[in-house]
């Protein structure tokens, strides 16, 4: 028990102070016999209210599976698997039953797919798509809800509203389909919103101005974003804090201007290092991180890092570093970190 | 939409004379020729076939017959009956609403045993019900249409005594809505088994493919609950390789109900093309086959344009 519980303050007033949303030891470990796939491995983190939290790894590295599973999107068997806890508003949404968990999808979390082309239904006009969570969940009548999404569309800036909601998802362009996904998750007003690579599958133009409505939008609805991706620059652009995550494990956690002036982690720095700069140029080669993320057979007893990392010690190998403040607001799990 | 479906009506006209030469041609190929059954009949001199043959223009040409043929069958005459002089167009269509009846009641059934058998194998992939249920129905699928019909007959008419074995009245009772229904039971349920079965396998594998697509997982991440899930965002999508299948599916329905017509004793139109095979009606035999053939073409233009009205992306086409 911590103080916290003693002091005369009922549960929702606590809610409203602490994090909006807290991960604690997420776990979700995935038998492939003859190994078990240690996929998410204790990840834990907070998100605080209107916050945008950026969530960067390579692919492989767990963060996808750990977007599914705090919105409690897996499907049999892997439904099963996840431990932990996800604390949104002072409710444990691992602890819900399917249905308690669909009364807040879209409500309180919603989400945002990388594929724009094939996440919208091809046979519902987009203006229907959007209008549907608000029937369902603010029991707006169909008419209603109908106008607003038409005010949706507007806000997430695509030109004629009142003709695109009319219309079929196959005569949008990509950008605007993710435009219209963007409506469709942010009609309900959620305080969260989990983005998985929103902008992986568009055009670099498109990308940016995606990236410039995702901040508009969370500035004029406070929804706080969990915005994962394998594009540094994408966290650069949106993000206050980004969590840095490797085989299955967040190795590396900072306001954003720290963690890319400072990174402690050496997979950090060389995530960073590979990065091609105009301002580099000429450079020779690019710097790349050697080796491979290994896969499940070959994850090592200590840090997942340790093969590849140049700065390992004896003990690296033998026992995994916790994720530890080295800075305020700043962590790494490294036996030997950088210097800051 | 008014286009769309002009387009497919004129596509369906060279269909159908192509259907028409070939069915017509087959025809003349058959050995023994439309006197054949004549010439068995020792009360018939070999003069009076001579004039037979004079009177339905036999004599003549086989492509003047043709276009006599061919102009008859899209001006409404489709020729006459050898046995009784009867139009042919009348004796099929007094025969069509017992074969409309039984194929509709079928259908009926079995779209909905097969789709709720398909959803919930879907649904439910690999329980016990999925596995029951594809057993079954590669079963259903194995023995032929006639073998179900002589053991429901078997079963249910002469070891419980249950339903009646064959017709469509009980004799002196036509018109009996209840007598007709009892009739109805049997035939249907043996028709309806090999359907179900198709359609189970077809629509389970249709909600599988549906089902984890992407906006299915949209549909859960913006809160829809399960069964608004099924229906309003599954079931447009899967339908639609279901309704082709629907098109497709009555040539099979009218083979189908050509052996169960048949076993049961059902007058419609299967037993006529059995009973005209027989009697070498081949004015009866192509008769049919051109209904038949505008059937499944109309069938397939239903399809296509409901599909048109579920998915827009088919109506740009």
């Amino acid at each position: 028990m911590t103080a916290a519980a003693t002091l005369p303050r009922d549960a929702r007033a606590a809610a409203a102070e602490g994090p909006l949303l807290a991960v604690r030891d997420l776990t979700v470990h995935i038998p492939v016999p003859p190994h078990v796939l240690r996929a998410v491995d204790g990840v834990s983190f907070e998100l605080n209210r209107g916050e945008t939290l950026g969530l960067v790894g390579e692919s492989g590295s767990g963060k996808t599976l750990t977007a599914l599973t705090l919105m409690r999107l897996l499907e049999p068997p892997l439904a099963e698997m996840p431990r932990g806890e996800v604390v949104l508003e002072g409710t444990d949404l691992m602890r819900l039953s399917e249905i308690e968990m669909s009364a807040l999808r879209g409500r309180t979390v919603s989400m945002v797919f990388q594929e724009p082309m094939t996440s919208l239904n091809p046979v519902m006009t987009v203006g229907r798509q959007i209008a549907e969570p608000m029937v369902r969940h603010l029991g707006l009548s169909t008419r209603m809800a109908t106008m607003r999404a038409e005010e949706m569309l507007r806000l997430v800036g695509i030109p004629d509203p009142a003709r695109v909601a009319r219309a079929y998802p196959h005569l949008l362009s990509g950008g605007m389909r993710q435009r219209a996904m963007i409506a469709i998750a942010l009609a309900c007003r959620p305080a969260l919103l989990v983005a998985d690579e929103p902008t992986t599958a568009l055009d670099v133009t498109v990308q940016a101005q995606i990236l410039d409505l995702l901040a508009a939008m969370q500035r004029e609805i406070g929804s706080a974003i969990l915005l994962i991706t394998h594009d540094l620059a994408v966290i650069a652009e949106t993000a206050h804090r980004v969590a840095v995550m490797y085989a299955g494990r967040i190795v590396e956690e900072a306001p954003v201007a720290s963690l890319f002036a400072a990174p402690r982690h050496p997979y950090t720095r060389g995530l960073l290092a590979s990065i091609p700069r105009i301002e580099r140029r000429p450079e020779p080669t690019l710097p790349e991180i050697p080796g491979m993320v290994p896969g499940p057979a070959e994850r090592p007893a200590g840090c997942a890092f340790a093969p590849r990392c140049g700065r390992a010690q004896p003990r690296c190998a033998a026992k995994a570093p916790a994720l530890l403040p080295l800075a305020p607001g700043h962590r790494a799990a490294c036996w030997n970190p950088e210097d800051g | 939409m008014i286009g769309f479906v002009a387009r497919r009506l004129l596509q369906a006209i060279p269909l159908l004379i192509g259907v028409s030469l070939i069915g017509f041609g087959l025809m003349h190929l058959a050995p023994g020729g439309p006197l054949a059954v004549y010439t068995l009949n020792p009360t018939i001199q070999a003069q009076d076939i001579e004039r037979i043959r004079i009177i339905f223009g036999l004599d003549q040409p086989i492509h003047v017959q043709y276009v006599k043929w061919a102009t008859g069958i899209f001006s409404g005459n489709w020729g006459y009956t050898f046995f009784g002089g009867r139009p042919v167009l009348d004796v099929i269509l007094e025969r069509l609403p017992a074969t409309l009846l039984l194929m509709g009641s079928a259908l009926s059934v079995a779209i909905l045993l097969g789709l709720s058998i398909g959803v919930l194998g879907a649904v439910k992939r690999y329980s016990v019900f999925d596995v029951l249920a594809t057993t079954g129905a590669l079963f259903a699928l194995s023995f032929p249409t006639f073998w179900f019909g002589l053991m429901a007959i078997f079963v249910f008419a002469i070891e419980l005594r249950w339903l009646p074995s064959g017709g469509m009245w009980e004799l002196g009772e036509e018109g009996n809505i209840l007598s007709l229904l009892q009739h109805l039971v049997l035939p249907t349920l043996v028709l309806a088994l090999v359907i179900t079965a198709t359609w189970s396998r077809y629509s389970r594998s249709a909600f599988l493919e549906v089902m984890h697509q992407d906006y299915m997982r949209t549909a859960r991440a913006k809160g829809v609950p399960p069964r608004a899930r099924l229906l309003r965002h599954a079931f447009p999508n899967a339908a639609k390789p279901l309704i082709a299948l629907l098109g497709v599916e009555v040539p099979f329905l009218f083979s189908g109900a050509l052996v169960t017509e048949t076993i049961f004793g059902w007058p419609g139109m299967g037993r006529l093309f059995v009973d005209a095979l027989g009697m070498k009606e081949y004015p009866v035999l192509m008769g049919m086959m051109m209904f038949t053939a505008i059937f499944v073409i109309l069938g397939n233009l239903l399809a296509d344009i409901a599909i048109a009205a579920i998915d827009p992306r088919v109506r740009l086409r």
